[in-house]
């Protein structure tokens, strides 16, 4: 895929989502993963921080995608928009591990001319931010993702009705992103 | 928990929204400014001679200078607060405030006898505008606070500061419409001071609680 036609299809995927496609929402983030995980893994490696970190990156901007999607004007290009919140979390990561913050983070190009990786490891670090969840949002979290239900399969197995599945779900993704930023939440 | 789990959660978590940050900080600054003149109408007022001053060229200038400062800090703000999008002119658009006020201040030493200075200069509402500006601004303040952390700000720091400017244009506007010193050199002096601090507290709010 070219470098313009990869950040076409981004944009395309996510005016869908906007208007509500989850099915384009979904291909859009699968999609988008591979690229920033290469970029997460190749920044990570030159910044001196462990190349598994990247992939706590990689979920931390996807976190941060999808919180602030709002931010991202439908009319402007979508690459420069990933690209920006994808340097902010690398020199987050970075400080966090006390490293000099003078070393540049590679650009745009690398997110649209990266080879995606496919492989996934399984991160610790998410496992251990939603054990800080309370008690019910990580069972609703886990029924969500890793047991794959939908939240009507989940609303009635935890006796809540969809509409607060959905609240408390939000919730969570929120708490999470604030855990990682350092638990200011 | 694998990342192909956390995209779940997400596309789960996806709603309708077409709400885009642009209007939401929109509705932060309108909104904040609704509050603030309300506030001026039911406590303070325009000043008893409105009508009058209306003539006055100088009188007029502190509404030219607070409205560019809101329009300019507004536009800057929008451009902070959204990932990859470059300040562009608005990078330095904000300057253009101080340099209409460095005019005004020379045309007025130009034109007014050097005695005449000092007076002017110090007026009669010094500490009444530095309290007043400030307290006006805590509304507008507070909208577009609360509007940036929807936002997505690669400075905190700088939004929060941008921010102060924001709110304290709004503050000045009405303020001038009550205070009866119109010398830019007061102008120059006590507005600057007054938003200058705003500015800073926006800065310090900013930098904590902007962070995403």
């Amino acid at each position: 895929m070219g470098l313009r036609g990869a950040e076409e299809e981004w944009a395309l995927l996510m005016r869908a989502a906007i208007n509500g496609d989850s099915s384009a929402y979904s291909l859009f983030l699968a999609s988008l993963t591979p690229a920033l995980r290469t970029v997460a893994r190749r920044n990570c490696a030159r910044i001196g921080l462990d190349s598994c970190e990247a992939e706590d990156v990689v979920q931390e901007v996807l976190l941060a995608i999808h919180l602030k999607r709002h931010t991202w004007d439908v009319d402007r290009p979508i690459g420069p928009w990933i690209m920006t919140i994808a340097r902010n979390k690398l020199i987050d990561a970075r400080r966090r591990r006390g490293n000099r913050p003078t070393l540049p983070i590679d650009d745009l190009a690398d997110i649209l001319t990266a080879e995606g990786t496919d492989d996934t490891m399984d991160r610790q670090d998410l496992d251990h931010l939603v054990g800080k969840l309370g008690e019910r949002q990580q069972d609703l979290v886990r029924s969500l993702s890793m047991e794959g239900h939908s939240i009507q399969e989940t609303a009635k197995r935890l006796n809540m009705s969809e509409g607060a599945v959905r609240v408390a779900l939000h919730r969570a993704i929120k708490a999470l992103a604030a855990l990682y930023r350092g638990g200011d939440q | 928990m694998r990342t192909e789990d956390l995209i779940k959660a997400l596309v789960v978590d996806l709603t309708v929204s077409k709400m885009r940050f642009q209007h939401i900080l929109l509705g932060a600054i309108t909104s904040g400014a609704i509050i603030a003149t309300a506030v001026f109408l039911l406590r303070l007022g325009v000043r008893p001679d409105f009508g009058h001053a209306l003539d006055s060229a100088r009188f007029l200038f502190k509404f030219v200078f607070a409205l560019s400062l809101i329009i300019a800090a507004a536009a800057l703000l929008s451009r902070l607060a959204i990932p990859g999008v470059s300040a562009g002119f608005w990078a330095w658009g904000w300057l253009l405030a101080p340099a209409l006020l460095v005019v005004a201040v020379a045309a007025e030493l130009f034109v007014t006898p050097a005695e005449s200075w000092q007076p002017r200069l110090v007026g009669s509402n010094a500490r009444v505008c530095l309290t007043l500006i400030p307290l006006l601004s805590i509304a507008p303040l507070a909208c577009i606070m609360l509007a940036l952390r929807q936002g997505a700000p690669t400075r905190p720091g700088l939004a929060g500061a941008v921010a102060g400017l924001v709110a304290s244009g709004i503050a000045a506007t009405l303020y001038a419409s009550h205070c009866t010193d119109d010398s830019p050199l007061f102008v120059a002096t006590w507005y600057s001071l007054a938003i200058g601090l705003v500015a800073l507290v926006g800065y310090v709010v900013g930098s904590r609680a902007l962070r995403w």
